[in-house]
């Protein structure tokens, strides 16, 4: 019996898309049966975080409205032959699906995968409502910021009115050195406003943006940090405890000189 | 530098103050009690009481705050401060 998880956030721009997919991917890596559902319908992205866009014949609509089967509508990824992306309708709008309709299908694909992973599309309204319907947990991502954060404890509350009890948080684009010079919110100040058990923290990293230019998963890249953040964060939702990462470990040579330098200055 | 930093500079850091800012927000959004709602209430307060007392408009403290309880942390209250000036002479 799988488990669905809905990734969310309520703020745009915060990293779902990258989260889903990284998270999708990794669970993958570990050998899970694993379905990305992209629940954005209308603006559709998963796809090219993924570098699948090319091979889309059918939806999510179209195994809603039944003019296809589930399985038709699949896209298999590249690398593992054990993930499948079911893509969203770009022409449609939110109120194309409803939540009943979205429960059936999680319902469905639980009987048969590990994982389903459903990539809900910002907001507060239908598209979340249809996200989460069918959801046996939630992942709430955000970034130390005051909007994202706000954002982040507005979700929390919906999804515990849903009965989506005890989401955790995944902190993104955290930048260490600023952290360490106080200006920017650490991984405690944001738990402790939230009151929201850790899933992870992401280090802001140049390779999120590399892999998403390339269509693959920075989680499937060994040498960049973000990619080990995410492989860490699909370990603990396997239930193996990994402790959350030293973000203060330094990146090398070159960086380790820097420090050299600031220091005289 | 971060320690001379910490010395010297009284300023509080920009984190300290997204943090206050985001707590203030917070309290306000989990009650559902934005500024206005909160602005009428404390005028409706006010007018009975004045039926009652005379008040000091200057030095009232009227928001809502978030304590703890012992079955619960993170409680939103609605803390009002107003000082009395005198009572009302018709209430005698």
């Amino acid at each position: 019996m799988g488990e669905v998880i809905v990734i969310t956030s309520g703020k745009g721009g915060v990293g779902k898309t990258t989260a889903s997919a990284n998270i999708g991917t990794g669970l993958a890596m570990l050998g899970k049966s694993v379905v990305m559902i992209d629940a954005d319908i209308g603006l559709r992205n998963l796809d090219v975080v993924l570098g699948l866009e090319n091979r889309i014949v059918y939806d999510l609509i179209d195994v809603i409205e039944g003019n296809c089967r589930i399985k038709q509508a699949f896209i298999k990824d590249k690398r593992y032959s054990n993930l499948f992306l079911l893509p969203a309708a770009q022409t449609k709008d939110k109120t194309a699906v409803s939540p009943e309709q979205m429960l059936k299908l999680c319902n469905s694909l639980r009987e048969e995968y590990d994982f389903i992973i459903i990539d809900c599309p910002a907001g507060i309204e239908q598209g979340f409502n249809n996200a989460t319907a069918g959801a046996d947990r939630a992942i709430v991502v955000t970034t130390p910021e005051v909007s994202a954060v706000r954002d982040a404890d507005r979700i929390i509350g919906l999804l515990e009115s849903k009965d989506l009890k005890n989401p955790t948080l995944i902190l993104n684009r955290i930048r260490q050195d600023m952290v360490k010079r106080g200006d920017m919110m650490a991984i405690e100040d944001v738990t402790e406003i939230l009151a929201i058990d850790i899933l992870g923290v992401v280090p802001e990293d140049e390779a999120i943006v590399i892999s998403s230019n390339k269509g693959e998963p920075a989680v499937t890249d060994d040498s960049s940090r973000a990619g080990k953040a995410f492989r860490n964060i699909t370990k603990r939702i396997t239930g193996e405890e990994v402790p959350i990462m030293d973000l203060s470990a330094d990146r090398g040579l070159l960086s380790k000189m820097k420090k050299l330098l600031r220091f005289g200055s | 530098m971060d320690f001379f930093n910490s010395l010297f500079s009284k300023k509080a850091s920009s984190k300290d103050v997204a943090k206050d800012r985001l707590k203030l927000v917070l309290i306000h959004d989990r009650v559902n009690c934005s500024t206005q709602i909160l602005e009428m209430l404390k005028n409706d307060i006010l007018k009975v009481i004045s039926n009652y007392m005379e008040i000091d408009d200057d030095d009232l403290d009227f928001q809502i705050v978030h304590t703890s309880t012992e079955s619960n942390e993170n409680v939103p209250v609605l803390y009002a401060n107003i000082p009395i000036k005198n009572m009302r002479k018709s209430m005698y």
